[in-house]
């Protein structure tokens, strides 16, 4: 199982509503974020094009993180989702610096936190709540192990990219363009 | 009551012993549950209601945790507005609940060593003082001269206080400042209002035509859903912005059209339409009145005439109307909603309306569907008495089409330079921030300083409520009952809300409120019910349901009665005089008016200026959520869209801070932050409305951006039926701070 999630720039308004879901569900404090929205403009006026995208935590198959992790806090489990064990964080922050995405950050609490696929959603059968929230139903969530998935068929059908390719990380969030 | 009397209160209030103000615990506690702690699920709980952080009104559920405070909210899968997704607002509603920014408690403004400030009352002391109020009034001038304005559920409760008062002299801003012209306009061409939510069927269309409309940053939910299938079904889109608004950079076509110069584009492609025999002959010729006198009216209303005023080449002008007939009838031009625009409004959207009839879209799928509403009864109640005057009578036959109250009629009528018989004495304004929705605020604030009583109710500090003689808490909609949500919609359905949480500090529900005023003005004979759950069980039993089915379920769906679409065989009775479509409207001649639409220049701005556009954000509901903490976070400021080469004409640099003074010399609060961009054009500059409060108790967002409004000095008022239109402003930038007083 290789879970993964799919986003289609093409649907995305830029709306922000996976942000305040992310943080509702997951009880991010305010002023704190495990997912955010991004617009990319390009060309000149009127020749003008923007690209909309939600990002977060690529859950990579090849993530500094978990490598620079100096308690073993941040850890792959089934599916390859990265997660970090809060008991066993010391708040040290080398996997907040080592990240090619910006993707964590520390919690008033004392310590990193950054997007799960809300693995305590998928446990329950539901989709993580980004997924579930999006308006315009842009993002995909499944495996991609399975040849029937949405995830699967869209990556097969449609031209997609993933964030800093050129790091190796091997991200598992990939962006239909 | 003296002229000055009513100065915007500049402190905070006046502790009165023993009530919550300002707790600085209450900003740290927002959102922040110990984010290690495991919720114990057999605790959390959901409560039915429908989003009270716009007017689309999505039905959905309100968690609560095991502390009973609210966790999250979700949409309903069954609700039509929401499909069970909720908007980033209705996502970020309970900010509404949580903000420590709240109206806590009753306030009366009172002056003390000289000074005016608000001064914490006992609800019983602020309805004493009040009935006193409307009671001297009614004795003066009768009690016609009370008006309430409103927006939201909690103004329906104070409609029926209105009426059982004895006052029918009842608006709403989102009439004459918002939605109005396209309900006449289509009303004059097709018989029927479009009313919210649109009967739009984005969900079947082929081609999608948005004027100035950006679905996607207006997060109309259920249009932003179907608007993002058409995309996945490849439906072509064609925008018309003179910015790229999110919905053009999804589009097929992108006209960048120069601001005010609409109805040209429009007579263009109906000529197009017209000449080229690409209309729905069948339809038309069925259905329509004055094909013979549009086709005189537009044959030289050829793309090559357009194009010198619209500067979008005849080429794509052709182009675009042959593709929407190529889609026809699945093609739609979109009504938009705020349309208040130019002062021509009714006639622009008559031109879309007309649009949409050649393309034989009305009563066709993929273009509008006939929408069905469920039949609720009304809870009894006596009969309201008879009234001697409303603000028809003082209109006289003036803006006879408008279908609705006309909000800055009832400021003129409220205005010391009022010389009619029909004046304003008492305002009550619920859940609208007047000093934003209606421009000129100048006038508005002549208004109210010749005024005898000012009650303003919310949730939140506002604009309006500094002018307040009386400001009343009504708690958010989490913590209450109100009416059920009945919209027209493709079936039939009812949605019902009711408290996920009791009301925090001492706020109220409106129903309360108007329950206890009630009683002291001798009325509650009209409100007999100790709470509003109990009217809306008793409506939903007479609909063979109840309260405890509604709390599992939410959304009731019933059955539709008619067809959706007009079908094959049938003949189609429109709602207009003549029973058909006017294509020439014989209500716009008799008043005096273009049977068919004209376009007339507008002014453009003088060397220096730039047009005043404005818009919406995805993530906020106007001013109303500018200090919700949830969404301010998202976004906690506007910025103003400036293209590079009027940056660099004017030295602007992305991110400084500038001022804007508008063609009147009205230099705005607050500056605002440049940001420059390759998405809008050389004549205009834009921004997000809502910002820049002026309120120093919203601490999260006073100060912060320009509001639009302010500028907004130059009105254009619709002939048809009173709208204000407001993208007549000029701005250019002040880079040194002026040297004026901000207001608070």
């Amino acid at each position: 199982m290789r879970y993964a999630m799919v986003i289609d720039t093409k649907k995305c308004v830029g709306c922000s509503d996976c942000v305040v879901a992310c943080q509702n569900e997951n009880r991010v404090p305010i002023g704190y974020c495990r997912d955010w929205v991004i617009e990319h403009a390009k060309g000149t006026f009127p020749n003008v094009s923007i690209e909309l995208r939600s990002e977060r935590c690529n859950h990579c198959e090849n993530s500094p993180c978990v490598r620079c992790c100096p308690t073993g806090a941040s850890h792959y489990e089934d599916g390859g989702l990265v997660k970090v064990t809060r008991q066993e964080c010391i708040g040290c922050g080398a996997c907040v610096q080592s990240c090619p995405y910006d993707a964590r950050y520390s919690h008033p609490d004392g310590f990193v936190d950054k997007c799960t696929f809300c693995h305590h959603r998928l446990q329950e059968g539901k989709l993580p709540s980004c997924v579930s929230v999006c308006p315009t139903e842009c993002m995909y969530f499944g495996d991609l192990d399975d040849k029937e998935s949405k995830v699967y068929q869209l990556l097969q059908n449609r031209n997609w990219k993933v964030l800093a390719p050129e790091v190796g990380t091997k991200p598992h969030v990939y962006y239909l363009i | 009551m003296n002229k000055s009397r009513r100065e915007f209160i500049k402190l905070s209030a006046i502790g009165a012993g023993g009530l919550v103000l300002a707790n600085p615990l209450l900003n740290a506690m927002i959102g922040q549950v110990n984010a290690a702690e495991p919720m114990d699920a057999s605790k959390i709980k959901r409560f039915p209601t429908y989003c009270e952080v716009c007017f689309w009104k999505c039905a959905g559920w309100v968690y609560t945790d095991e502390k009973g405070e609210i966790w999250k909210i979700e949409g309903n899968e069954d609700d039509p507005h929401s499909n069970g997704r909720f908007c980033p607002r209705g996502t970020g509603g309970l900010g509404m609940y949580n903000d420590p920014d709240r109206l806590k408690t009753p306030l009366m403004r009172v002056e003390e060593n000289g000074m005016q400030t608000f001064k914490e009352v006992s609800w019983d002391k602020a309805f004493r003082f009040i009935a006193e109020k409307m009671n001297k009034i009614k004795e003066e001038s009768g009690p016609e001269s009370l008006a309430l304005f409103k927006h939201g559920s909690g103004g329906a409760h104070f409609g029926k206080l209105f009426k059982a008062f004895g006052s029918k002299n009842i608006t709403a801003p989102s009439y004459a400042q918002c939605r109005g012209p396209r309900e006449v306009g289509f009303n004059t061409t097709f018989g029927s209002n479009i009313n919210s939510p649109e009967p739009v069927d984005l969900e079947n269309t082929k081609c999608l035509v948005l004027i100035g409309n950006h679905i996607g940053e207006n997060m109309h939910n259920s249009h932003v859903q179907e608007m993002s299938k058409a995309i996945d079904r490849g439906a072509t889109i064609i925008t018309v912005d003179p910015r790229l608004s999110t919905a053009a950079s999804k589009s097929k076509y992108w006209l960048p059209i120069k601001p005010a110069t609409d109805i040209a584009l429009l007579l263009a492609w109906m000529n197009v339409i017209v000449s080229e025999e690409l209309y729905d002959k069948k339809y038309i010729e069925q259905y329509a009145y004055g094909l013979e006198d549009l086709q005189a009216h537009i044959v030289d209303k050829t793309p090559e005439w357009a194009e010198k005023i619209t500067t979008i080449s005849a080429d794509v002008i052709r182009q675009t109307a042959r593709e929407m007939a190529f889609h026809a009838p699945a093609t739609l031009i979109h009504p938009g909603r705020h349309v208040t625009w130019y002062g021509d409004d009714t006639q622009r959207l008559r031109a879309m309306a007309m649009l949409n009839a050649l393309l034989g879209s009305w009563g066709r799928k993929g273009g509008f569907y006939f929408p069905e509403k469920a039949k609720v009864p009304s809870y009894p109640h006596p009969g309201y008495p008879p009234v001697n005057w409303t603000w028809k009578d003082h209109l006289d036959g003036t803006y006879a089409l408008a279908g609705s109250s006309i909000a800055n009629v009832f400021v003129d009528m409220s205005h010391p330079d009022n010389e009619s018989d029909y004046k304003i004495k008492g305002w009550f304004v619920v859940g609208t921030n007047l000093i934003s929705t209606i421009p000129d605020t100048q006038r508005t604030l002549e208004a109210i300083q010749n005024l005898d009583l000012l009650v303003v109710v919310d949730t939140m500090p506002m604009e309006i409520t500094g002018y307040a003689d009386v400001i009343l808490p009504e708690c958010t909609y989490l913590e209450r009952y109100d009416d059920m949500r009945v919209s027209p919609n493709r079936f039939p359905n009812v949605a019902v809300r009711v408290p996920a949480v009791k009301p925090k500090y001492l706020s109220k529900p409106s129903d309360w409120i108007v329950r206890k005023l009630a009683k002291k003005l001798k009325l509650s004979k009209h409100f007999n019910y100790e709470s509003y759950g109990e009217v809306i069980d008793w409506q939903l039993k007479q609909m063979g349901s109840s309260l405890a089915e509604m709390r599992e379920k939410g959304v009731l769906k019933m059955e539709r009665k008619t067809p959706m679409f007009i079908e094959e065989d049938d003949y189609h009775e429109f709602g207009t005089s003549t029973g058909m479509i006017e294509l020439y409207s014989l209500d716009l001649e008799m008043e005096g008016f273009d049977p068919i639409p004209n376009y007339t220049p507008h002014p453009e701005p003088p060397q220096g200026f730039y047009r005043l556009n404005y818009g919406r954000a995805p993530m906020h509901t106007f001013g109303r959520t500018a200090n919700n903490p949830n969404l301010n976070e998202l976004m906690s400021e506007n910025c103003l869209w400036v293209n590079p080469f009027v940056a660099a004409d004017n030295n602007l640099e992305n991110g400084q801070e500038v001022w804007l003074k508008n063609q009147d010399g009205v230099v705005s609060d607050f500056p605002i932050k440049v940001r420059v961009t390759e998405r809008i054009g050389k004549d205009n500059v834009y921004m997000v409305h809502g910002f820049g409060r002026a309120n120093k108790k919203l601490k999260r967002s006073f100060g912060k951006g320009i509001s639009d409004t302010q500028l907004v000095t130059n009105v254009m008022v619709d002939p048809v039926m009173g709208g204000t239109g407001m993208r007549g402003n000029f701005v250019s930038f002040v880079t040194d701070k002026p040297e004026s007083e901000v207001i608070s």
